[in-house]
């Protein structure tokens, strides 16, 4: 009090100032709607703005969403059925859709093919037949399916045009079409890095939970076997486990057989971030508080731990998919992942495992750029999140 | 120093038992086994003097033992049907398929899996170091962009098919003979200078092929290690003193980035181990891919063990030497006192 009073009796000099009005602490930073707004948004609400930020993560998850969105639904939208074989038209290269015919704008169409069949190099050669258009169909009636597996139905988005054919992306060996064959592929190789994961995921947050919580020679052998599975190649190992799967399994077991292996191989990474990030969060002021608080530990793992460290989890285990999704393809590339008739990338490609593929239907090799497109969109998704996953920071 | 590199050994030793356990253990998994399925076959044809041989063959390598035994046998801690004969002795065993000891049958493919992943780890330095610094010293330049995207496409590319079309363009363009290490008209020749010249030809696109996913992950971790340490107030001093910037970049934070760097191997080698294993059986290269692949499909099983063997000692080793580098780099790590 004495002091201010001897302040206020001393001349103001130059540049120094004291403002004579009662100081008000809440006064000097008022809070403004939009602070209001993020002081109160929870924590999952602030990811998701700071996700929203990250523009190709945001893409990436909208073309995700579109492809898993699409599974369903993939015999209404493809053109052909999974096994339709089109005899007359053995590796056909693909067919564009047009929309200018001489010149003026149609409906969109295809110009037919007619094939020779070429008495030197024994091979079908295709020629185009640019006279007579063929608009195709859309919304019309075509091979037969089961929706979800109970409803009959016929209805196809996109149908080749009356009488003609429309392989976007040329057809196989056996005269399949290769654009519907790509879009049934997705429902497995989608669901195979999701299936993957799921194992991963939960082996990871048991043995990293165990790591981490329980501490002590139970960490230490957790961390060594850790070790061991890290410096292990990956490919060989997934090989091995593949040609030990019986033959005599039927496609679907085998199939959740090469998930689970992908899975079985890839969890020491997950639980090292499970146990480093318990034993980082175990220190933080929140906690103390909490326990001071008088939380039981129950609580504090349930309430506190696990939501602070599960979008972290869930940006890493985003991170891995594309390697479970890759790891498929390579296996069933070489023949021991998925058989026919189960269908995936990874097996379309086995018919391009030759370099006559390359030279005479490089059409074959389409089914890459799905792959290229699922692996790059789960990376960027997977970066934005691992960004998002800390707002408070 | 020699305390570290003891106890590096013995956990290194721990590791290859656990890692020798698994192989084994995965081998026998798949019921039957190569042999067995031979007496069967041969009994079926009434064959009885090469059932017999087969049932020599059964009692010789110990199969009619119980598992564990088989395991112990195979690594050379218990006495087998020739005493003391396993990986430790050096003795491999027997490849019921070739009919020949595994000795023969890997033979040179040893030398050269091992000489290609050498290379490999050479061109992913060679190739990620000068990348990661161009484009963390030019961040958000056009050069900067182009290797983030070449980044990303190396990893979302399959190396398999990659190494398809490859091979493909390279044959067409430039006329280098498809598959194999050399060219066939070398195959029987002794080793000479047109020989060597031929097998680094062909190393080329397997070496591109099994690096392109490695070089890619390098460059972004480097990129952002080298990001961390430009902005750090040494860096700044030291360029505020009038350091040449090379020297000034080469001087301090490259040798901070390296660190990491080199602790690195330990995560690259496994999937360049992978990576060849794969890239060999679609270029046909004379590794242990190929045989290993066959191996596993015909349960062929000292031959397939060995193989799996080979490839985790690989990584392993490779992971002691990045660790001993590691540790002659940084002096501050401490030796011993972990």
């Amino acid at each position: 009090m004495a002091d201010t009073g001897t302040a206020a009796a001393r001349p103001p000099g130059p540049g120094h100032f004291v403002d004579d009005a009662p100081f008000d602490p809440g006064r000097s930073e008022p809070l403004g709607i939009g602070d209001e707004r993020l002081y109160r948004a929870s924590a999952f609400r602030l990811i998701w703005w700071k996700f929203k930020r990250h523009r190709l993560a945001m893409i990436s998850a909208i073309v995700l969403a579109v492809m898993y969105a699409m599974l369903p639904f993939v015999e209404a939208i493809a053109p052909y059925g999974l096994t339709k074989r089109n005899g007359d038209f053995l590796y056909a290269p693909p067919q564009g859709i047009h929309l200018f015919h001489e010149g003026t704008l149609q409906r969109p169409f295809v110009y037919p093919y007619a094939f020779k069949f070429n008495m030197e190099t024994f091979r079908r050669d295709y020629v185009v037949d640019r006279t007579r258009p063929q608009p195709i169909r859309f919304l019309c009636r075509g091979d037969g399916y089961h929706f979800l597996g109970l409803i009959e139905a016929n209805v196809h988005l996109i149908c080749p045009p009356e009488g003609g054919t429309m392989f976007l992306l040329g057809t196989d060996r056996l005269g399949r079409d290769l654009f519907s064959r790509i879009l049934y592929g997705a429902r497995i190789s989608l669901t195979v890095g999701l299936v993957g994961i799921a194992v991963s995921f939960a082996l990871g947050l048991f043995f990293g939970g165990l790591a981490g919580y329980l501490g002590g020679w139970v960490d230490n052998v957790i961390q060594r076997v850790i070790e061991i599975l890290r410096s292990l190649p990956e490919l060989p190992l997934w090989l091995a486990l593949s040609a030990a799967l019986p033959p005599n399994w039927s496609p679907l077991l085998v199939f959740f057989g090469i998930t689970i292996i992908l899975g079985l191989l890839d969890w020491p990474g997950l639980a090292r971030a499970v146990r480093s990030k318990l034993l980082a969060l175990r220190e933080e002021d929140f906690v103390r508080a909490a326990e001071l608080m008088g939380a039981s530990r129950k609580r504090i793992i349930a309430r506190h731990l696990i939501p602070n460290f599960m979008s972290h989890l869930i940006a890493s285990a985003t991170l891995s998919i594309p390697s479970m999704i890759l790891g498929e393809t390579a296996l069933s590339f070489l023949g021991l992942g998925l058989r026919p008739p189960i269908t995936s990338w990874g097996v379309l490609l086995n018919e391009a495992q030759n370099l006559a593929a390359v030279n005479l239907h490089p059409w074959l090799l389409f089914p890459i750029v799905p792959v290229v497109i699922v692996v790059l969109a789960f990376n960027f998704m997977g970066d934005g999140l691992r960004d998002a996953a800390d707002p408070y920071h | 120093m020699i305390l570290f590199l003891a106890r590096r050994v013995l956990t290194m030793a721990v590791t290859l038992l656990v890692i020798s356990a698994l192989v084994f253990f995965i081998i026998k998994l798949p019921p039957g086994d190569f042999l067995t399925n031979q007496i069967a076959e041969l009994r079926a044809q009434g064959e009885a003097a090469s059932a017999a041989k087969a049932e020599f063959l059964i009692r010789q390598y110990g199969l009619d033992r119980p598992v564990w035994e088989q395991y112990l046998v195979w690594i050379g801690v218990w006495p087998g049907p020739q005493g003391f004969a396993g990986l430790l002795q050096g003795d491999w065993g027997w490849s019921f398929e070739y009919d020949k000891p595994v000795q023969l049958v890997v033979g040179d493919a040893l030398w050269l899996t091992l000489l290609i992943n050498l290379a490999t780890v050479l061109f992913v330095h060679a190739v990620a170091i000068p990348i990661a610094i161009y484009s963390a010293t030019r961040q958000y330049s056009l050069g900067d962009y182009v290797a983030t995207l070449f980044g990303y496409l190396g990893l979302a590319i399959p190396n398999f098919l990659l190494a398809l079309v490859l091979l493909f363009y390279v044959n067409r363009w430039f006329g280098v003979s498809i598959g194999g290490l050399y060219d066939p008209v070398y195959s029987n020749q002794p080793w000479n200078w047109d020989k060597v010249r031929s097998l680094l030809q062909h190393m080329i696109v397997p070496t591109l092929v099994i690096g392109l996913a490695g070089t890619a992950a390098m460059i972004r971790r480097m990129r952002a290690n080298l990001l961390d340490e430009l902005n750090k107030q040494y860096y700044v001093t030291a360029k505020a003193k009038g350091l040449p910037p090379t020297k000034a970049l080469l001087k301090y934070p490259f040798r901070m980035s390296l660190n990491p760097f080199i602790a690195d191997i330990g995560n690259l080698l496994p999937n360049l181990v992978s990576g060849s294993v794969l890239v060999s059986l679609v270029l046909n290269l004379p590794t242990v891919g190929p045989i290993l692949l066959t191996a596993l499909k015909s349960q062929d099983q000292f031959l397939a063990g060995f193989i799996l063997m080979f490839v985790a000692v690989l990584t392993v080793v490779g992971m002691l030497v990045s660790d001993l580098l590691l540790a002659w780099l940084d002096p501050r790590i401490r030796l011993g006192g972990r």
